[in-house]
């Protein structure tokens, strides 16, 4: 029973990773009022990037910068094209996924050709930490970039909540009008939001390439940028709620694949439905309470006379 | 005048001599191939199009010639390319998947002069009045057992992981052989499978063979694009994988003991010799041990790894007879 609980929240952890950076980093695109749906297209770019560099240098470090500067060439891109373009933000976003999804395929085949694997971060264990039973299998023997998605949580909630910073961010969401009469920039701090975000995608990418898997395959992401946007309704555009929302759904698809490893006799296509039920059933029974959507997300500012 | 006759004559030569070069090349063999992954995605997709390069390469790049359209996961937008290749004229459409079946029903009627194939799976569709369609079939049990046998016999733990797609054809049938396998060696094996209900879900492969070596597999496999996921981690964990579709043995050469090779190349032969006769359909191929459709593909350096680290770490000990 303790491999099995060891297990589950070892996989859950990992799972979670990816999403908790996409997921930060389009709440906080959201809190400033630009819905950014391109994230699967920007995790992708980050993730081949990443790979690309690791596959040709060895240089893991190297290959993560890459991803965060790939990320925000991207998040510089859903900037203009939504901010100064004032795009209909929706659809734009569509298109920066197609976009990453197309690029991220083509540049694989011409410049890898096939799939291949690297050596990523290796687990990195915490001294002391690591030696504490279960707890210290679990949280401390993990590698970097997963620590790094866990660090972001406390990180971007003091930045949010504490920082003069996070006021502005959030005031441009909620009353962009109000922010600009009292002098915030509302384009610098959009695009500065979004730029961040497109960052934190890229390496979201990135940690599935050379932290996780390992390997790139076209569309290596399967969607997880849209399961990162809903994980910011999810969390209700709070860092601790949308960690709350990614470690329900990782879990559960943990527990699912040792229901399935262990033959525990459910159909296969019941099990794998479970993280979606689960997550859908307590969004909805959380409705009333929490869903507050930042005022402003999805609309354009335009300054009146 | 006389320059404007020339000319003319010129032309009409010329237009003649062309037409006899469009007759040469109508020995031209056209296919198009229709796939859900990619060319590259060393399984499914990758492994018929090595097959379509292996004829091409017998029979001359002016005698056969072939398109393809990658990701056509969504079946709506495969039938669209397989409606459009049909009415450029290809004798032969691959639609390589057994989602694009129902498709094929409505598309292959409407154009009698081209040929159809998909699979894996056995339906031809002659119940429907359609003569215009072939299927493909991998008995993929058998290579599953033999990779089976083969995985009892470097098991230490006796348990092993197995991370399938969808509980459906190939995937269901490799299954189902691998178990057999390692039970005809060791009965009382522990084989634990796992479904990830994708195709293309990396991540959850990944997940998947790590809560299998977590639970105590030390040999691994799976079928489809989605398993380099798995093969990294038995790469990082020091597990054994049996691989299936190409040899993917380049991808961890340390953990991959062997792959089921699906030779397509085996049924695609005989039908294009089917095609050129005028018969465009109703035959099912079938490839498997006996006729060269199935290879197995033992990988020397893990499979020697593995026994020379046995003798190494005292797993095994070899005995003189005095």
């Amino acid at each position: 029973m303790e491999v099995i609980i060891i297990g589950i929240a070892k996989s859950a952890i990992r799972l979670a990773t990816p999403y908790l950076y996409a997921s930060i980093g389009e709440t906080i695109g959201q809190l400033s009022g630009v819905l950014n749906l391109g994230v699967d297209g920007v995790m992708l770019m980050g993730a081949f990037s990443a790979f690309y560099t690791v596959l040709k240098t060895g240089n893991l470090i190297l290959g993560l910068l890459v991803a965060i500067v790939v990320g925000a060439i991207f998040g510089l891109l859903i900037a203009f094209i939504n901010v100064t373009l004032r795009a209909e933000q929706g659809i734009s976003g569509i298109g920066v996924y197609i976009f990453g999804l197309g690029l991220s395929s083509l540049l694989f085949r011409t410049m890898v050709g096939t799939v291949q694997a690297v050596s990523g971060f290796p687990p990195l264990f915490i001294p002391l930490l690591s030696n504490i039973p279960i707890v210290g299998e679990i949280f401390f023997r993990q590698n970097i970039l997963v620590y790094g998605a866990f660090a972001l949580i406390p990180i971007s909630w003091f930045i949010l909540n504490k920082t003069p910073l996070g006021l502005s961010i959030r005031a441009v969401g909620q009353h962009p009008e109000a922010a600009d009469s009292l002098g915030v920039n509302i384009v610098r701090i959009r695009y500065l939001t979004v730029i961040f975000g497109g960052m934190l995608s890229g390496v979201a990418g990135a940690s599935l390439s050379i932290a996780l898997l390992n390997v790139f395959q076209q569309n290596l992401t399967n969607g997880m940028g849209f399961i990162a946007v809903a994980l910011v309704y999810f969390g209700a555009w709070r860092p601790l709620s949308v960690l709350t929302g990614a470690l329900l759904f990782s879990t559960v698809n943990a527990i699912q694949i040792w229901v399935q490893v262990k033959g525990i006799n459910i159909p296969s296509d019941f099990t794998l439905m479970l993280p979606y039920i689960v997550t859908i059933v307590v969004l909805a029974a959380m409705a009333k309470r929490y869903v507050r959507p930042p005022k402003a997300l999805n609309k354009p500012f335009e300054r009146g006379e | 005048m006389k320059w404007k006759k020339i000319i003319v004559i010129l032309t009409l030569i010329s237009i003649f001599v062309l037409s006899l070069g469009m007759g040469a090349s109508a020995e031209l063999f056209r296919v198009a191939f229709i796939m859900p992954s990619s060319i590259n995605d060393f399984a499914w997709s990758q492994s018929m199009y090595e097959a379509l390069l292996t004829i091409q390469e017998e029979m001359g790049k002016e005698e056969f010639q072939f398109a393809y359209s990658e990701s056509m996961f969504v079946v709506a937008d495969a039938a669209a390319a397989i409606r459009d290749y049909a009415s450029e004229g290809y004798d032969l459409v691959i639609a390589h998947g057994s989602q694009y079946g129902a498709s094929l029903t409505d598309i292959a009627p409407d154009f009698p002069n081209t040929s159809f194939v998909w699979g894996s799976t056995a339906n031809v569709f002659t119940d429907l009045g359609i003569t215009n369609v072939f299927s493909y079939e991998p008995l993929a049990e058998q290579g599953g057992y033999v990779n089976g046998v083969l995985a009892a016999k470097l098991s230490e733990s006796n348990v092993y992981g197995v991370i399938g797609p969808i509980e459906t054809g190939d995937a269901k049938r490799y299954t189902e052989g691998f178990k057999a396998g390692i039970k005809s060696v060791k009965p009382d094996a522990k084989v634990n499978v796992t479904w990830i209900g994708s195709y293309s879900d990396v991540a959850l492969a990944s997940e998947a063979a790590q809560t299998h070596i977590d639970a105590g597999a030390d040999v691994l496999t799976g079928t489809s694009q989605m398993t380099v996921g798995a093969i990294g981690v038995a790469k990082q964990r020091g597990a054994l994988w049996f691989g299936y579709d190409v040899d993917q043995s380049a991808l961890a050469p340390q953990n991959v003991v062997a792959s089921v090779d699906v030779v397509w190349a085996i049924a695609l032969r005989p039908m294009i010799e089917m095609i050129k006769k005028g018969e465009r359909g109703g035959k099912i191929f079938t490839l498997n041990l006996a006729n060269g459709g199935l290879k197995i593909i033992v990988n020397d350096e893990a499979l020697v790894g593995k026994t020379i680290e046995d003798i190494v770490k005292g797993n095994v000990e070899v005995k003189l007879e005095k």
